[in-house]
């Protein structure tokens, strides 16, 4: 086994077990803590595809966002958190079977299409190449001969999203009466 | 001398522990933070099969298949992730301060 190989195995190795400590922890603020750690290994594998990029974003999106947005409302919704009784619903059992055979089948999948002699290693891309992928990304996002209609849709989407949350966790005095 | 099967094996493994956390968990914050784990798996799936393919086959007559479609296509989840947070989050506190409960189970003011 080579160190790369190792350093791969650690860092899935700790998105896994973050990811099974997120979905079976009892207290919501710890599996919210186990996510964090989750997201981090994530980042670690952008690390290991050449994305460094893209692990900057997921430390700052993901981590820096959406964690401590998660976080703040399983704060406001604290008391639900403590609850005594378990933490999964009568339908656990049927959940943990789908996941399992779903995983069964995804891998059934994965090792009869993609392991090609060709996929074996990632391809030697020359540093000038991987060093231009940012700027060509900028630049891709808003020609038209690329991403600019997704882009625009995609600053739309985040505008409604911010003023669709705003309204939808405004107070409305006029129902408590 | 990683096989692509590799990374594609972590992420179905990561996308189905966020199912099972979705199908299982009671606490409507719990089933948003599983939907997250499966938006991570599917992008360690887009930027393994761009780091893999990044190379093959760069043909400038399909526009969407260009040496930087993973990436694009990674931030475009991102930013569908961190809108889809926003709005789940408003609704679980809207819905628990009309309802005291972020049970999901106990939400079925539509049920009869």
């Amino acid at each position: 086994m080579t160190g790369e190989q190792f350093v791969f195995l650690a860092v899935s190795g700790l998105t896994i077990v973050a990811g099974i400590l997120v979905v079976t922890l009892r207290n919501l603020f710890h599996a919210a803590l186990a996510m964090m750690l989750s997201f981090l290994g994530v980042a670690g594998i952008y690390i290991m595809l050449g994305a460094g990029f893209l692990a900057a974003a997921q430390l700052l999106i993901y981590i820096g966002a959406i964690s401590i947005l998660i976080i703040f409302a399983i704060m406001l919704t604290r008391r639900m958190m403590q609850a005594q009784d378990t933490p999964f619903n009568s339908q656990a059992g049927a959940g943990l079977v789908t996941a399992v055979l779903s995983f069964i089948l995804l891998v059934f999948v994965i090792t009869r299409l993609w392991r090609n002699e060709i996929f074996d290693s990632p391809p030697e891309v020359p540093t000038a190449i991987m060093n231009q992928i940012v700027v060509q990304l900028g630049s891709d996002f808003v020609s038209p001969g690329a991403y600019v209609i997704p882009f625009i849709v995609a600053s739309m989407l985040l505008l409604a999203a911010l003023i669709g949350a705003v309204y939808v966790a405004w107070p409305q005095v006029e129902d408590e009466a | 001398m990683i096989p692509l099967s590799w990374y594609l094996i972590v992420a179905a493994l990561l996308f189905c522990i966020g199912g099972y956390g979705v199908f299982a968990r009671r606490n409507a914050v719990a089933i948003l933070m599983g939907v997250e784990l499966m938006l991570n798996a599917v992008n360690i799936n887009l930027v393994a099969f761009w780091r893999y393919s990044v190379l093959l086959n760069p043909n400038p007559n399909m526009p969407f298949f260009t040496i930087t479609s993973g990436w694009a296509w990674a931030i475009f989840v991102l930013t569908v992730a961190a809108a889809e947070a926003a709005v789940g989050l408003a609704l679980i506190i809207s819905v628990y301060r009309r309802r005291d409960s972020v049970i999901a189970e106990e939400l079925d003011l539509l049920k009869n």
